[in-house]
């Protein structure tokens, strides 16, 4: 239930100011308040609604749309289980089961000590590693039943440090310094680049749409 | 138990070969995604002689080498490119939002060698004369992410993307962009939907061609990741050398992930219409043979959405028109084999539910449809099917893609293929695409489906009837 | 162009329809083309006012383009010369039905309590287009059985089709876009952000627009059922825009009122006044009956009793007939033009009273009104043209022209110049807004006229100024909304900048943002001081204010209140209430006692909306019908009648007792209605726009001096609501708890000076009273004025309000 903190509003400025217009900052944006929070706070996307210009209505069209932001409050370690065909056919529904069994949660539920959701999810682009796992979006392959339970002991025990709370993607972030960028204009105002002209002969109706 | 090659961790997945490597070369070194390692390996090479040259002329290399897209279409990026208006500004698009089921290559392009990928950006462009790319990383891919921002950041420091490239005029803005969770988004109308902020729902085409009517409406070029990856060695060594590789429709390599029951699963890099699936499943360099030496009973060529193969496919080359006109597609390089062990009714079940989870529930067929298809398919598979479900199946599937579905040839039963690509009644392919697993499957397995159904005297005693219908829950006036 | 665009421009595009070779516009969309050629192709999500999406895929038909057949929405794709279209074969009439098929999958099956049951597209399709039984055997997607989404609107999920429509038109038509798609797949819904209702003043347009039962309107839920409707078409006469409407009744009784597509007005769409204000016709407090007052006298004692029309009628004769100089006339705005003729008619011809005024001090003058040239609505919002707008916020006060003129500004490239107190709903749109401090209006456009671009004026930047003269002085057509800002403010100021900014823009046009009903029918029928009927200037005359100032004065010892309340209208609440205690005879035409009316002595009740025939006039000068669609309540009468009837009693016949004769009168004696066909008017078409040229113009006279500016102070902004504390609105049940209460709103540099919180109450003062206001902080107000909307609940603003004063001052303290 909180808008963004300071710092955090002022990279979510900075965002905005790399596209031609500010909605499209968007999902990067309810990306960074899910990362504060853990999840995508009522508050925040009426914070966003200001910052790009639209109305709390369409953040929340945009977040529900897409299944990686929660809009409350889920495990600390999001558990993305595939079982798409790929890691079917090498048991990525058994590991499913197991991990439902083991945590004693339905996917979509949050374990009782508020570590762990369990999540049946569609492919995540390892199936050569099948069965496949993500926690907190990093992987794990090729995944038998006690590399789980050894998985989870293990961050139990505080002994996978590397993993980050749900909510934090990559631990680098682009930043763009002032002298370095090439520009951004509003799509209404910005036309040819200087370079493009000056290196080949311009087309005949180039110049704005 | 699978057999497994011994793999670097860091490269979960690629496995060498001794084929020709156009965009795997830096995988087997450790730092490859460093600067420093793409420096000292001929790292912005490609860009540099780009910039010697005229944007039309790198244009021109790009459109002389017949560079198909590797996303799923496989349309020639010159091609592409040459149908922008001369209209500005215009946008380059990258689609790295790999999520088609048994996809995997774009991501470790992006993880292994993120310098190569920029590199590849800036020069597209610089091609098409404009200032502003969008990477769009798929959401779940922190690793890409993160090794993608680190090296824009390294690049921009050293002057490869920003402003004055390479000391030039040239000045080129590459933004990462995160998606959030949706496969949909992956269609390139629906990526620009969710590149403005919005769900991903896919615009019409036309008017919604993107290069012309694309980021914002103005002309815009979506690219795969895989595509421009090849243009740094495309740049260096030329259309021609480019074009010695492969077939003549498809020169190059293609990255290729195989995946399911083989003894070596694996992403390799591949000559394009060289190479049979025959080799790819049983080659010594590739992926050694079916597991346990079952039988092959089915195999997927191109990703979740394209019809199966089977046996009587296996030599076909790995090569678009072939498979195209065989009945399925090559897609975007996800091949997933399945043995005679196999489930069909599972694995369909699992296919279909795929696209009914990521329809974007825009167009009616597609909502409705998918979802239906599931719940028969789940009905089927939980032992409550009805004689006339299978025909209902093909039925609704008849209302997504009408006409006859593309489906490969079924020899012993003396049945022609219905080649690529299906008819549609939606905006995009992904309703179409549930109806590949079922028409492959009931075709081929019809027996396996019929074998889950109970005897039709017992229908009555097993099947559920009308669920809880609306008529008990007619709202009442207050 | 091409030797083929040229031909397409001038014959049109050729192509087969099922065979046959027809023409086609050049850029129609196919499901159009086919439309007019008599072939309807069953859609969903298609509307004619909206972009097409093309997502419901109802209107799927089999085309060639010389590429092979394929199915294509016919909603988005233009006609292509020779294109082949089949809406009739084998694969169309698949496709379609398979579409109707999955649309029925989950819609449940309460088609016999939906309220859109027999007018439901969804049902109408599945008839004609439709596979005829279902095969789907599972259970059916279940949602919560309808929410309400605002206090008007209620959401049924189970029954919404995602067409789009509703969310499309919230964001595209409306600018409101509180509704949105949510989730994804079969699990998408429209819904509203958590605690932020679809509170849009044009919510009921998404119910009519609604192609199955999933929108429903709170006041017509289980009212009615489209069979036992009867309709007829008319126009809503709650303010000057005129939309046109159709009406429909059940049982006697008003149901319900959609809006109806006028290409010249409305282009379908109502405000939700317009829409449901109907409610207040049927309300139980409407007069029924002439009503004498009874006791004492004191205010205390105050009290009614019927007596028969003969007699009311004879003691209003009486009233009226003894010295017309000693009676002044208010109102006059709620009748038809039919009865505001006999009205002026008996007043003028019969009872010789000059003293009338049609509008109750919180307009426009009428001279600015009929005097200058008159722009249509489609003038006004012509592409490429130019618009100034110096008139209240539009959303607010004519919201149908508002859906008209943000359309203009965001589609069609009009450029709207605002020059106005506050920001309006229009200034994200606008090319240049333009805020002079109240009483600078005048001095600010006199600057534009004279160039004088340096430093500031009036609170407006010399650049913008010199930006907005040159739009009006560009060779684009201008055309002026001219109204009532601020009722704070005097409209000697209107006058002073509309003669500058014909400096500026010689050829401009006039549109008057009447917000109050049929205003321009009444200035035009001569109930104006200083004018006669057609426009035509006579000698003499009050004013409402000098009217209320005589009653003071003691010149005046009667008034006739027509359908007009000026205890609550009339801006200087102290003047009007000094008057009405003063005035010795107050007889009053009205529907509903109304603060005003509850004082009078003889109270005549008249029939009300959807219960006369008759016309109105727009802002624009457009003549279209009021019909009526039930029975006037209990004893009330059409309100020319009610003129005939004391005319009667003064033993004169005003030459008519039907209303086709007095039609018959009316254009015989004014000239712009001449041409008038009464039988069809308004029939197939949008009414006739009438002759509104003049052989005089308005008078500018000496412009006004520049009021001083009180440093220590700020000054008063006061405007109407959509929603107040109106007779109309207070009377539909449905919308009488939609007014806010009101308050106190600031700029936030002069908030932040006050060192109190948002939501807390500070003290106002003015000469005249002091009052106790919750603040808010408001960016639409500029540095230095303070904004407090008129009639609201909790404070009535006119009590700070003195019409002797240029502008009104307040010192604001914590």
């Amino acid at each position: 239930m909180s808008r963004l903190s300071a710092a955090n509003e002022t990279l979510a400025r900075e965002i905005i100011s790399r596209y031609p217009r500010p909605k499209s900052a968007l999902i990067p944006l309810l990306h960074l308040a899910q990362e504060q929070d853990g999840y995508v706070a009522a508050d925040a996307m009426e914070q966003l609604a200001e910052l790009v210009g639209v109305a709390p209505a369409e953040v929340l069209g945009t977040c529900t749309f897409y299944e990686m932001f929660k809009r409350e409050p889920v495990g600390k370690y999001v558990l993305n289980i595939c079982t798409n065909l790929s890691c079917q056919l090498n048991g990525g529904e058994e590991l499913l089961h197991h991990a439902e069994q083991a945590l004693g949660v339905r996917p979509g539920d949050v374990t009782d000590d508020g570590l762990f959701t369990v999540e049946d999810v569609e492919c995540i682009a390892a199936c050569t590693e099948a069965p496949c796992m993500q926690v907190n979006y990093r992987y794990e392959y090729r995944l038998t039943t006690s590399d789980f339970d050894e998985l989870i002991n293990d961050i139990r025990t505080g002994n996978r440090s590397d993993l980050p709370e749900h909510g934090t993607l990559g631990l680098v972030r682009q930043h763009i310094p002032a002298d370095r960028l090439a520009g951004n204009e509003s799509p209404e105002e910005a036309g040819t680049p200087s370079w493009f002209a000056s290196r080949q002969p311009a087309p005949e109706d180039s110049g704005k749409a | 138990m699978v057999a497994t090659n011994a793999y670097v961790p860091h490269a979960a997945g690629y496995v060498d070969n001794d084929g020709p490597k156009i965009v795997t070369s830096r995988f087997l070194h450790e730092d490859s995604y460093t600067l420093v390692r793409a420096l000292a390996t001929g790292g912005y090479d490609g860009l540099k002689d780009a910039l010697r040259r005229s944007p039309a002329e790198v244009a021109g290399e790009v459109k002389n080498a017949v560079l198909l897209g590797r996303g799923g279409a496989g349309f020639p990026a010159g091609i592409k490119w040459g149908f922008m208006p001369p209209v500005w500004p215009r946008y380059l698009v990258v689609n790295g939002d790999e999520s088609e089921p048994g996809t995997y290559k774009d991501r470790l392009l992006m993880e292994r060698d993120p310098h190569q990928l920029i590199e590849g950006c800036v020069i597209t462009c610089y091609a098409l004369g404009l200032n502003q790319c969008f990477l769009y990383v798929r959401g779940e891919m922190a690793l890409a992410q993160e090794r993608i921002a680190q090296a824009l950041n390294d690049a921009y420091a050293a002057g490869y993307v920003g402003k004055n490239i390479l000391g030039t005029d040239v000045s080129i803005d590459v933004v990462l962009h995160w998606g959030a969770g949706a496969y949909i988004v992956g269609e390139e109308t629906a990526l620009i939907e969710s590149l403005e902020g919005n769900p991903g729902r896919p615009r019409l085409k036309p008017p919604f061609f993107p290069a012309a009517k694309g980021l914002y409406l103005k002309p815009t070029i979506v690219n795969n990741v895989e595509t421009l990856a090849n243009l740094p060695w495309l740049m260096v060594n030329g259309a021609d050398k480019f074009r010695s590789y492969g077939s003549e429709k498809s020169p190059g390599t293609r990255m290729l992930a195989i995946s399911g029951h083989v003894n070596r699963p694996g992403v390799y890099e591949v000559e394009q219409g060289v190479v049979t699936f025959r080799d790819l499943f049983y080659g010594e360099q590739f992926c050694q043979g079916i597991r346990d030496g079952n039988a092959l009973k089915a195999f997927v060529p191109g990703g979740g959405s394209a019809p199966w193969f089977f046996e009587d496919q296996l030599d076909l080359p790995i090569e678009a028109s072939e498979v195209g006109s065989q009945g399925s597609m090559l897609g975007s390089g996800a091949i997933m084999v399945m043995d005679e062990t196999t489930d069909i009714v599972k694995a369909c079940l699992r296919l279909v539910r795929f696209y009914a989870r990521e329809s974007c529930g825009k167009c009616t067929p597609c909502r409705e449809g998918t979802a239906w298809e599931e719940k028969v398919l789940q009905r089927i598979s939980d032992g409550h099917g009805r004689p006339e479900d299978l025909d209902l199946l093909l039925e609704i599937g008849q209302s997504i893609s009408p006409g006859d579905y593309p489906v490969a040839s079924f020899i012993s039963e003396d049945l022609d293929p219905v080649p690529f690509p299906p008819k549609q009644t939606t905006i995009c392919p992904l309703g179409p695409s549930s109806v590949a697993p079922i028409t492959s499957a009931v075709r081929r397995f019809r027996s396996e489906f019929e074998a889950l159904i109970p005897k039709s005297e017992l229908i009555s005693a097993t099947a559920p009837t009308v669920g809880p219908d609306a008529v008990e829950q007619l709202e009442v006036s207050k | 162009m091409t030797a083929t665009e040229s031909t397409e421009a001038a014959t049109g595009v050729p192509f087969f329809l099922n065979g046959k070779s027809l023409t086609a516009n050049k850029g129609e969309l196919l499901i159009d083309a086919c439309e007019r050629n008599g072939v309807h192709i069953p859609r969903f999500c298609y509307h004619e006012r909206m972009t097409p999406v093309g997502m419901c895929r109802m209107c799927l038909v089999e085309v060639d383009t010389g590429r092979g057949p394929a199915l294509q929405p016919s909603c988005m794709l233009p006609v292509t010369p020779e294109m082949k279209v089949q809406t009739e074969n084998e694969v169309t009439q698949r496709a379609q039905s398979g579409v109707l098929e999955l649309f029925l999958i989950n819609h449940p099956l309460d088609c016999p309590v939906c309220d859109k049951g027999g007018e439901c597209p969804l049902q109408d399709n599945a008839y004609s287009y439709g596979p005829g039984e279902s095969r789907f055997v599972e259970e059916k997607r279940h949602y919560e059985k309808p929410i309400p989404i605002s206090d008007l609107v209620n959401l049924d999920r189970e029954r919404c089709i995602l067409c789009d429509r509703c969310t499309r038109f919230s964001k595209e038509v409306a600018g409101d876009p509180l509704i949105h798609f949510m989730g994804r797949g079969s699990e998408t819904q429209v819904n509203t952000f958590p605690d932020h209702p679809f509170s849009s003043y044009f919510s009921g347009n998404t119910v009519q627009i609604c192609p199955v039962g999933a929108l429903t309107a709170s006041p017509y839920r289980f009212k009615a059922r489209p069979w036992d409707l009867t309709a007829t078409e008319s126009t809503a006469v709650i303010d000057g825009t005129g939309a046109r409407i159709a009406l429909q009744s059940s049982q006697d009784e008003l149901v319900r009122v959609l809006g109806v597509d006028s290409e010249a007005i409305n282009w379908g769409w109502l405000s939700d006044k317009e829409r449901f204000g109907y409610e207040s016709a049927n309300s139980s407090s409407r007069l029924t009956e002439p009503l004498v007052k009874t006791g004492s006298g004191q205010t205390s004692d105050i009290g009614f009793a019927p007596i028969r029309w003969n007699n009311a009628l004879a003691r209003t004769a009486a009233a009226l007939g003894a010295n017309p100089e000693r009676v002044g006339v208010i109102g006059g705005a709620r009748l038809s033009v039919e009865a505001q003729y006999a009205w002026s008619k008996l007043l003028s011809k019969v009872a010789l009273i000059s003293n009338v005024d049609a509008d109750l001090g919180d307009g426009i003058p009428a001279d600015l009104a009929l005097g200058l040239p008159r722009a249509s609505i489609a003038e006004t919002v012509a592409p490429g043209s130019v618009v100034v707008l110096m008139a209240g916020d539009p959303k607010e006060e004519l919201p149908t022209l508002f859906l008209r003129l943000r359309h203009a500004a965001v589609e069609d490239g009009v450029s709207i110049v605002e020059i106005t107190p506050r920001r309006t709903s229009l200034t994200k749109h606008a090319a240049l807004s333009l805020h002079p401090r109240p009483g600078a209006l005048g001095s600010v456009t006199e600057a534009m006229a004279n160039g004088s671009f340096s430093g500031t004026v009036g609170g407006v930047e010399g650049s913008d100024l010199q930006a907005a003269a040159e739009l009006l002085g560009s060779d684009r057509p201008v055309t002026v909304i001219l109204g009532r800002a601020n009722l704070a403010e005097s409209s000697d100021f209107l006058r002073d900048a509309v003669q500058s900014i014909l400096t500026i823009a010689p050829n401009a046009k006039f549109l008057p943002a009447l917000r109050r009903g049929n205003l321009m029918g009444a200035f035009e029928m001569g109930l104006a001081p200083g004018f006669g009927m057609g426009g035509v200037p006579t000698e003499g005359g009050c004013s409402t204010e000098q009217i209320l100032r005589a009653v003071v004065g003691g010149q005046i010892e009667t008034l006739l209140l027509l359908g007009a309340d000026p205890l609550s209208d009339f801006p200087d609440r102290a003047l009007a209430a000094q008057a009405f205690d003063q005035v010795t005879n107050l007889i009053a035409l009205d529907t509903f006692l109304s603060s005003s009316s509850t004082l009078a002595d003889i109270v005549l009740p008249a029939a009300g909306f959807g219960e006369v025939d008759g016309s109105f006039l727009n802002i624009e000068g457009r003549l279209s019908p009021i019909q009526a669609k039930v029975t006037s309540k209990g004893q009330s009468r059409d309100d020319w009648l009610i003129a005939v009837g004391v005319a009667a009693s003064l033993g004169a016949d005003l030459g008519f007792s039907t209303l086709e004769e007095l039609r018959i009168d009316l254009s015989a004696n004014v000239a712009s209605f001449s041409q008038v066909d009464w039988i069809n008017l308004g029939r197939g078409d949008d009414g006739p726009l009438l002759d509104s040229t003049r052989d005089w113009s308005p008078e500018f006279g000496e412009r006004k001096a520049v009021p001083a500016v009180d440093g220590y102070g700020l000054a008063l902004v006061v405007d109407h609501k959509l929603w107040d504390l109106g007779t109309l609105v207070q009377n539909s049940a449905t919308l009488a708890g939609l007014p806010e209460k009101a308050g106190l709103a600031l700029s936030r540099s002069d908030f932040e000076k006050l060192a109190t919180e948002e939501g807390e109450r500070v003290t106002i003062e003015t000469e005249r009273a002091s009052a106790n206001l919750v603040v808010t902080i408001d960016d639409s107000c500029p540095r230095g004025t303070a904004h407090i909307p008129f009639r609201l609940p909790g404070f009535d603003v006119g009590e700070l309000i003195s019409v002797s004063s240029p502008v009104t001052t307040i010192r604001v303290a914590r």
